[in-house]
């Protein structure tokens, strides 16, 4: 038995772990780079969903902006105030509380109200079935109700309800996701506390959006004009509500004539 | 002419995914966008280029002076791993911005079967130190090729109405068995 056949394997194959072992842990030092100590612990607060709401790449991401000083302590729109205050809690600063808010889907022409076109039967997603002729419901503007919100969402917040999106509003987190897969760009972010809201997005003559769906705003100015609070304007036959206005007396729910403006 | 047999071969015959079903971790796991698919198809290249030249350096220098080629496996392993963890850190340092690109494939490609198998196909068919990079990066580019096309394969899938009980990795693993059985069509192509 030569002792040399176990010394040589074991000597070259730990020389090696050695040496390579030893040369990465120069190279750490050498090649260190200098990361911030307050990164990792506004990341902590973070949600860590990494939904993309704050514009960044996800909560490493802005967890960076932050400390580096390129986004607002509150950024988070997910988090809310609890996650600002920890934020600001982390990096030293009194954190400026945004409104909570959350999506908002402004259309109703759900299978009933809404008239079609045409019947679609090809891939189940909006961008596809818009780049057929706008979709296969005869008003431009409404929800086509195949999904592409509910799928965008990491919350489970959507859902499509009669054939158009509805928000779950107490899941919603307001990350704005879908708002920006909506090829109709039919969702909105809202004040959580909002109680009134149009629900059509129809810039259309009155009488084409009345024949397209039975749901839809007209632009008559029933609302407009009988709110006490001068809280609804129309513009382009649609009505919008001013939050900064609204008392949610409901005066313009009861009058409106397609029920298009609605207690939410 | 040798050089170009090698990258054919390497690319198209001897697939490290669609032939030797080598590397199908990252392929299942990264190839839900053709974006990072790209990604760590580009990163794979660079590593398997750096692995081949390191392994057949190892191999040629230390291993067979002193006759342990037996010991083959362990020490590549040693040495793809320590390489690609070095790699991480010097591009870290010296290029935030491909690292930003590469950086978060990296640790995946660490320990990847097909970066050993590219080695040790080196080894076996005793390549010298250019045939030897030259197979890395053709066995790269072969499996940039197959993850990327899975990729795109998979946008598709994803945005249509799959049966219920093969969503998700089902229809994934049916479609990458039938994508390697067309590959199992260039079988022969260079005798």
């Amino acid at each position: 038995m030569d002792i040399n056949s176990i010394l040589f394997p074991v000597l070259s194959i730990g020389g090696m772990g050695v040496v390579l072992g030893a040369f990465l842990g120069f190279a750490a030092t050498v090649f260190k780079v200098e990361t911030d100590p307050r990164v990792p612990k506004v990341r902590e607060c973070l949600p860590g969903a990494n939904c993309g709401g704050c514009g960044f790449a996800g909560c490493d991401a802005l967890a960076d902006a932050i400390v580096k000083g390129d986004a607002p302590v509150n950024a988070c729109p997910v988090g809310g105030a609890a996650v600002a205050e920890k934020v600001g809690a982390v990096m030293g600063v009194e954190a400026a509380t945004g409104e909570k808010m959350v999506a908002f889907v402004k259309c109703n022409g759900n299978c009933e109200a809404a008239k079609t076109k045409y019947e679609y039967f090809g891939i189940e997603d909006c961008e596809m079935e818009a780049n057929l002729a706008g979709g296969s419901k005869e008003c431009a503007y409404g929800c086509l109700g195949d999904g592409n919100c509910v799928r965008a969402c990491n919350f489970g917040a959507l859902s499509i309800v009669d054939g158009i999106a509805v928000v779950d509003k107490e899941k919603c987190v307001a990350c704005g996701a879908c708002t920006k897969v909506c090829p109709k760009h039919l969702i909105e972010l809202i004040p959580y506390s909002a109680k009134v809201a149009v629900q059509c997005s129809s810039n259309d003559m009155p009488k084409i959006s009345k024949d397209n769906c039975s749901n839809a705003c007209m632009g008559c100015q029933i609302c407009a004009r009988n709110c006490p609070e001068k809280a609804v304007a129309i513009t382009n036959f649609l009505a919008k509500v001013d939050y900064s206005k609204c008392t949610a007396c409901g005066t313009c729910t009861e009058k409106c004539p397609t029920k298009a403006i609605k207690m939410i | 002419m040798n050089l170009l047999v090698i990258i054919i071969a390497a690319v198209f015959i001897n697939n490290y995914v669609m032939s030797q079903f080598l590397g199908i971790c990252p392929f299942l796991g990264v190839s839900k966008k053709v974006e990072t698919a790209a990604g760590m198809g580009v990163a794979v290249i660079f590593v398997m280029a750096l692995a081949s030249a390191a392994g057949w350096l190892a191999y040629t220098f230390i291993l067979v002076p002193l006759g342990l080629e037996y010991l083959y496996n362990i020490s590549f392993i040693l040495i793809i791993a320590s390489l690609v963890q070095f790699v991480e850190m010097f591009i870290k340092k010296s290029s935030p911005s491909l690292y930003q690109a590469l950086g978060v494939f990296l640790p995946l490609i660490t320990t990847n079967c097909a970066v050993l198998g590219v080695v040790v196909t080196n080894m076996q068919n005793g390549y010298n130190f250019i045939e030897s990079i030259v197979n890395g990066v053709g066995g790269a580019l072969g499996f940039a090729l197959a993850i990327i096309l899975f990729a795109g394969i998979r946008e598709r899938i994803a945005r249509n109405k799959i049966l219920p009980a093969v969503q998700g990795f089902p229809i994934a693993l049916i479609s990458a068995g039938l994508m390697s059985i067309a590959f199992l069509g260039f079988t022969g192509l260079l005798s």
